[in-house]
């Protein structure tokens, strides 16, 4: 018998208006009622495709399943067999892309809210303190050094851990977190759950050594010397430039130092905390991923006007999860679509932004439509850009060590199996794909950690 | 003893303070031209500082600061035995030390400090070292011995004229390049504005020059592009590319401006602090 399936319970957020004063964070999250009735929906296929659209594999029908239950235990233990940070991956993994895409329910209604469900469950477990990682009872009598404390490493060092392996985290900033604490803001993902998912790691005794730049204060090869093996998850954070007149503009931002100053260093605090930023009244962000919609927010929250989103393609091929789009719009961000900047305007400080309109072409080596210039130009007039135009790998490593080769865009090559071109070296997340994502980085730490057992043990 | 904890304070002259940090990894790894990353507290900005001595056996590095914004007051209030939040380093690429012959060292202001490390690696190079320094008045001269001890000769200037010669120390290098000294090279360090008169001179007198250069910055490592600099037409990166580019090739308006960038910020938080401080403000 075939049943109308039912819509799926919307995450609850804060309203607009209320959200965009504060740092806040914009979702609540369900409440037990809500997330059992969401987990209701699931059919539990057998063949469970949402699984295979899991970077990690957590085993989602078989959490659900507890969360219908009300077992919600044992559902948060299921997804830590797979994912060490569920408060995090629930919060900012483009599950539209991943899970969710499989999700059977998608093709004839809505998916499961896979992401919210995990989210509510690894809250539930903080909020109830139940505690599951501890310290294994063996050690391995080996150790490894883990280069770079975002996803990539922060999988790698939990994962080796957990195995019994001694574990040193060397992070150059003087928090942990990569990505998770200087670029994504506090209203997307309070930096307390990313310190509480870091003491769990800490609670299972790895080391996080702040304020050491692997190939300045440490090389890789002093690294080989005391550690068995070493794994780099350096990230993808040297920003690229348009590369067009007026760009040296005062008042134009890297969107990594905007986050940075604001998520890092508190700016949005200012004069509390010391780091200073400029609010400006009307920006203008360019790009259309991820760090253009959380520059974009930030300026609202900063108090900002008017706040454009300047991209050269159409709000399709956005690289940006559905979800924050649809809160940039929600927030009153401005879209200005098929457009390509061309000329930064102003004296010593930018006062507007000139562009020329696109129209789109055939596929390019990315598989999108490629945006043709139409020769047409509008100007608008800003006192703030953001440029969000991506990321290089960061190039310090493989500079100082030239038997780490990287390929023409200057990742790190590895194998399937994440070694690197140089022995007992391994490589994961940003610094090998570009830009990637955190659960993609995730599973590369997982891989990464497999390969390093094994290779260490059967020696 | 603990990871940045402070083994030795002094004040130098008034509002600049020497510091000896335990921060024994940067100790090791420091090469003459490097700088670190240092946060005085949580709430503190991160700051670059040149280093200016080190001791891998001893496990300190040196560092010598003016106190002249918030984050370096904070800094300068710190005591024996406290320990800073944050000291990340040493960052930036080791000067190009080599046998040249004879090398100019220029060095204005707090910057006399920094110079120090540079002119005595040059030295120990084999090179003839002739060093000018210059300040607002005598007693902001410091390290003054340091400079002499590895120097082959010292020429002094103040804004005053209360030592040496009365005037910028730029002026006193033209004097000297006017009067037919003919150094293999120029170092220079200092505010940018020294730095870029000094590049005037020795471009008009075809020496070349090496500036240090001190941009704001936020990481210190190449991730944020806050310390960004126009090099040949080219944007580099201070922290990571730098801190040293031949002076002829930098913008030097480009670095002006950004370093006044938030100027007004800089004086209205430094305001609410020495307020709230119950100090009184000189300047
Ligand atoms: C603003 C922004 C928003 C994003 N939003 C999302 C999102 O919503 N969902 C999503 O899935 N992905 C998102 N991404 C992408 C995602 O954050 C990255 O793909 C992911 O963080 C990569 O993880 P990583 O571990 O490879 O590197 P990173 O998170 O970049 O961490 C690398 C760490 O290594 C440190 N490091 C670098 N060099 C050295 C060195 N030499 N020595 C010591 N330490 C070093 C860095 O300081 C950093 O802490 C976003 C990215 C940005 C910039
Ligand atoms: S200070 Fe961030 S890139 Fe140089």
């Amino acid at each position: 018998m075939m049943v109308k399936p039912k819509t799926r319970i919307p995450i609850p957020k804060r309203p607009a208006e209320e959200r965009i004063k504060d740092f806040n964070e914009v979702a609540v999250g369900y409440t037990e009622k809500e997330a059992i009735e969401e987990a209701s929906r699931c059919i539990q296929c057998p063949d469970k495709p949402c699984v295979a659209g899991c970077p990690v594999g957590v085993d989602i029908p078989r959490f659900i399943k507890f969360i219908r239950e009300k077992r919600f235990e044992e559902a948060y233990k299921v997804i830590k067999e797979r994912c060490p940070i569920p408060a995090i991956t629930g919060r900012v993994c483009p599950q539209e892309k991943q899970c969710e895409k499989m999700c059977r329910l998608a093709k004839i209604g809505q998916s499961i809210a896979i992401g919210a469900l995990e989210r509510f469950v690894a809250d539930w477990a903080e909020e109830h303190g139940i505690y599951i990682d501890k310290k294994p009872d063996q050690q391995i009598g080996k150790s490894v050094a883990v280069v770079g404390s975002g996803p990539a490493g922060i999988v790698v060092a939990s994962d080796l851990a957990r195995l019994g392996y001694q574990v040193t985290v060397f992070e150059a900033l003087h928090v942990p977190g990569g990505v998770l604490v200087y670029g994504i803001p506090e209203f997307r993902l309070p930096k307390k759950i990313v310190n509480e998912e870091l003491k769990k790691l800490k609670d299972i005794g790895v080391d996080i050594e702040t304020g050491v730049i692997v190939g300045k204060t440490v090389t890789v090869y002093d690294l080989l010397k005391e550690f068995d093996a070493v794994f780099i998850g350096s990230g993808a954070g040297n920003p690229r430039f348009l590369n067009i007149p007026g760009e040296d503009l005062g008042r134009i931002y890297t969107a990594n130092e905007y986050l940075t100053r604001v998520n890092l260093m508190r700016a949005y605090m200012f004069p509390a905390y010391d780091t200073p930023i400029h609010k400006g009244k009307r920006v203008a962000v360019i790009g259309g991923g991820n760090t253009a919609m959380d520059a974009a927010r930030t300026a609202l929250r900063l108090g900002a006007e008017e706040v454009y989103i300047v991209y050269r393609r159409t709000r399709r091929e956005m690289p940006a999860r559905e979800e924050e789009i649809a809160n940039a719009e929600e927030e009153g961000v401005k879209f200005l679509f098929l457009v390509q900047p061309v000329e930064f305007l102003g004296k010593s400080k930018v006062e507007a932004l000139k562009l020329e309109k696109m129209r789109l072409g055939e596929p390019d080596e990315t598989g999108r439509p490629r945006p043709i210039p139409t020769g047409e130009t509008i100007t608008i007039d800003i006192d703030i850009a953001i440029t969000a135009i991506g990321f290089n790998p960061n190039p310090l490593i493989p500079k100082t060590t030239p038997e780490i080769k990287t390929d023409e865009h200057g990742r790190i090559i590895v194998d399937k199996e994440a070694r690197t071109t140089m022995p007992r070296v391994y490589a994961g997340g940003d610094i090998v794909v570009g830009e990637g994502t955190v659960i993609e980085a995730m599973g590369w730490g997982r891989t990464a950690a497999r390969t390093i057992h094994k290779d260490l043990t059967s020696t | 003893m603990m990871n940045f904890e402070i083994i030795n304070r002094k004040n130098l002259t008034e509002g600049i303070v020497e510091m000896d940090v335990h921060a024994p990894r940067v100790a090791c790894a420091a090469r003459p031209g490097q700088f670190v990353i240092v946060m005085a507290c949580e709430e503190c900005e991160r700051i670059p500082l040149t280093l200016v001595d080190w001791s891998c056996r001893g496990g300190w590095i040196r560092l010598v600061f003016q106190e002249v914004g918030v984050s370096t007051y904070k800094l300068g209030m710190m005591d024996v035995g406290e320990r800073l939040y944050h000291v990340a380093g040493p960052l930036g690429n080791p000067t190009h030390i080599d046998k040249f012959g004879t090398v100019a060292i220029v060095a204005g202001g707090v910057a006399i400090a920094a110079a120090y490390p540079i002119a005595r690696a040059f030295k120990e190079a084999g090179n003839t070292v002739v060093s000018f320094i210059g300040a607002r008045n005598s007693r902001l001269l410091i390290y003054r011995d340091h400079i002499a001890k590895i120097s082959d000769e010292v020429h002094i200037s103040t804004d005053d004229g209360s030592e040496g010669f009365k005037g910028f120390v730029t002026q006193l290098l033209e004097k000297r390049l006017a009067d037919g000294f003919k150094p293999d090279l120029v170092w220079v360090v200092g505010p940018a504005p020294m730095m870029r008169s000094c590049s005037v001179v020795t471009k008009r007198f075809g020496v070349k020059t090496i500036a240090s250069l001190n941009p704001i910055m936020v990481c210190g490592m190449g991730m944020c592009g806050a310390c960004r600099v126009r090099i040949k037409n080219e944007i580099r990166f201070t922290c990571v590319d730098g801190p040293e580019f031949d002076a002829w090739d930098v913008d030097w308006d480009e670095l002006l401006h950004r370093l006044s960038a938030y100027r007004e910020e800089e004086s209205y938080a430094l305001k609410l602090f020495l307020e709230s401080r119950g100090i009184k403000v000189s300047r």
